[in-house]
């Protein structure tokens, strides 16, 4: 057991801001990107404003871990008339996983950006990446609903631009980024109307005085039709299937900074945004949301973790391969949060940090190996172990993890969703999730096959080991991945943590 | 034909609602998806301000209290509806709706940008703007090994 309190000393003045901190400074640090005179400079203002984010993340964890919400007023205008941004155990949890991936992508870019984007892009890129991470920590900080449409709309317009920049190395990078554009938008304004019909019937954007007063409104139609309209919008924007058309490609030709950085990120803040509305903001016992979550959510949740595992386990591109996977592992998320419990929450959001890391781990470690050499389908990177032991032992400590081994952080997160799932009596849900992780273990051995018991494709030039800037920040996250395995507590109070904010005392 | 008259302006948010989406998933056109996307926006846009009216309701600018004009503005609210609703003088429309629906404008605007510039990269790399033609190059891209770093 680690004492947190160490973890989470900041200067009191620094505390008392952090919540606002926490989402300008990677803003200011986008800015100073965007107008640095080399790629130098802006990768160093790029990892600069991460940490210090990261760092008001962990802060914010600590204070909410004290008081139970963290509540900071704009203006002087308290809530619900002002906008105020509201922290809470769920809240901190995806702050600090938001700002600790920034990092991680961040120190990662410093090398990976000089082989896959143009020089003269690398301060937009920067630029670019740092918009994301604010839009991103913004969505998860804030307690006023309109509020959060803006941020997710930040994050996506720079992450849109982000995947479209990847044409340099594969110009399909631009029609999955007009994609997801598309599909994105229409998601942000399917929440925009949804939002519209709330206010209709409340007359308040603040979340909290939202719930309150939806508590006496559910039989309204008005409020019904909004829960529809945000449900499906977030649904587009957090890939919950089969509305995840656009996520495969946009993983998959975008640079790895982004697709690191989106993988452990994008989709779950938009899930977080999802629970929060269905848990938190419209009134736990209304029959229509109970109705979606055991006739909508569930079932589509289980056909996510077992058709798109299995479109994995015959996909030929492994960075694709790796997309569908994360349609699949969104469908566990999802199947943990169906079950409406206390346990089965945060056995979803320990799941959701768990695939987070191996998940980085993996996208880090393909795009390790993808910097010398021909990287887009799997026979393309057979044998490379030979080659890259290094970023070969990391993709191995990830894939484990993805599979569920045991003594990895996948396991571990796996078990707590099967065992909420029978302690909620749900026997179906724990016998889709053991089939769909019996799946990941088909193509997750696809992958280690290739890498390590096939030959080089004849003829192929030999590959070299990933510099030390590339390895240094995938051996942190592949040695989260197993140090968690073995000791979790960390995780699982930040989980434990999440729950108690949103369903009460585990 | 009272439903029509009280409800035109959202019949014409689901019209354009309607038929701009059809369009982004009709149209193998980049641009024409774009066009689409834009009126589904601004479907949004005008569902807002449909609920930020008031009806007798004036632009949210205060006037002065007994004024001449407050006075004017006050003898156009039909005093039936005032007196059910328990209004008195100047009826302003909710200001707040207009407020949002502004930003969710920049936003469109923003994102309409970014989507059209990437379609002039789409256009510069494939040579064309049609989904079908692009899915055919892409294929070709599939099928070759990856360039060498």
């Amino acid at each position: 057991m680690i004492a947190l309190e160490v973890l989470y000393a900041a200067p009191p003045v620094l505390t008392l801001h952090a919540p606002i901190l926490l989402v300008i400074s990677p803003l200011i640090a986008a800015c100073a990107a965007a107008l640095a005179p080399s790629a130098r400079v802006s990768w160093m203002i790029s990892v600069t404003g991460s940490i210090f984010a990261a760092w008001m993340a962990l802060a914010l964890v600590g204070e909410a871990a004290r008081h139970g919400t963290v509540t900071y007023i704009f203006g002087g205008f308290a809530p619900p008339l002002g906008i105020a941004f509201h922290i809470d155990g769920l809240g901190a949890m995806m702050a600090l996983l938001i700002s600790g991936a920034g990092v991680m992508a961040a120190i990662y870019s410093g090398h990976s950006l000089k082989v896959e984007v143009r020089a003269e892009k690398h301060t937009l890129v920067q630029a670019g990446f740092l918009l994301c991470q604010a839009g991103l920590l913004g969505l998860v900080s804030t307690g006023d609903a309109f509020n959060a449409f803006v941020f997710l709309e930040v994050s996506s317009i720079g992450t849109y631009a982000l995947v479209a920049i990847g044409e340099s190395r594969d110009r399909r990078a631009l029609p999955a980024a007009f994609n997801y554009l598309i599909m994105g938008t229409i998601g942000a304004t399917f929440y925009l109307i949804g939002l519209g019909f709330l206010y209709a019937a409340t007359g308040t954007l603040n979340m909290a005085d939202m719930a309150g007063r939806l508590a006496t409104l559910s039989d309204s139609t008005v409020v019904q039709a909004g829960f529809a309209f945000i449900v499906v919008g977030l649904g587009i924007k957090a890939a919950m299937f089969p509305l995840h058309g656009w996520l495969p490609g946009a993983y998959a030709y975008a640079p790895s900074l982004i697709s690191i950085f989106l993988a452990a990120t994008a989709t779950k803040a938009s899930l977080y945004l999802m629970a929060r509305f269905i848990f938190d903001v419209f009134p736990d016992g209304a029959s229509f949301e109970q109705g979606f979550i055991a006739w909508v959510l569930a079932p589509l949740a289980a056909t996510a973790a077992i058709v798109c595992s299995i479109q994995a386990i015959f996909e030929k591109e492994v960075r694709r391969m790796l997309a569908f996977s994360s349609v699949a592992q969104v469908g566990f998320i999802l199947l943990g949060l169906s079950l409406a419990t206390s346990a089965g929450f945060s056995g979803a959001m320990l799941y959701l940090l768990a695939h987070a890391l191996l998940k980085m781990t993996l996208f880090m470690a393909i795009g390790a190996l993808a910097l010398s050499s021909r990287y887009r389908k799997l026979d393309d990177i057979a044998g490379i172990a030979r080659d890259a032991p290094w970023s070969a032992a990391a993709l191995a400590v990830g894939a484990a993890s993805l599979a569920g081994a045991p003594l990895t952080v996948g396991f571990l997160a796996k078990w707590r969703l099967i065992e909420a799932a029978l302690q909620g009596g749900q026997v179906w849900i724990a016998v889709v999730l053991t089939i769909a992780s019996l799946l990941t273990l088909l193509y997750v051995g696809r992958i280690i096959e290739a890498v390590f018991f096939r030959p080089a494709p004849a003829g192929a030039p030999r590959a070299k080991e990933a510099p030390f800037g590339v390895l240094a920040p995938l051996f942190v996250i592949a040695g989260l991945c197993i140090w968690f395995g073995i000791d979790a507590s960390l995780l699982e109070q930040l989980a434990n943590g999440a729950a108690r904010a949103l369903m009460g005392a585990p | 034909m009272n439903f029509l008259a009280t409800h035109f302006n959202y019949i014409v948010v689901v019209i354009l609602l309607m038929a701009g989406l059809f369009l982004v998933f009709s149209s193998g056109n980049l641009i024409k998806r774009m066009i689409g996307l834009a009126m589904f926006q601004t479907s949004a846009g005008l569902f807002y301000i449909s609920l930020g009216k008031v009806s007798g309701g004036t632009a949210a600018i205060a006037v002065e209290r007994g004024s001449a004009e407050a006075q004017a503005l006050a003898a156009q609210v039909d005093p039936a509806y005032a007196a059910q609703r328990g209004f008195e003088g100047v009826i302003y429309s909710n200001p707040l709706p207009h407020a949002l629906i502004l930003t969710a404008i920049v936003v469109g605007v923003a994102t309409l940008a970014v989507g059209l510039a990437i379609a002039v990269r789409i256009r510069e790399a494939f040579g064309s703007v049609e989904t079908s033609d692009i899915e055919v190059l892409s294929r070709v891209e599939a099928t070759q090994p990856g360039p060498q770093a």
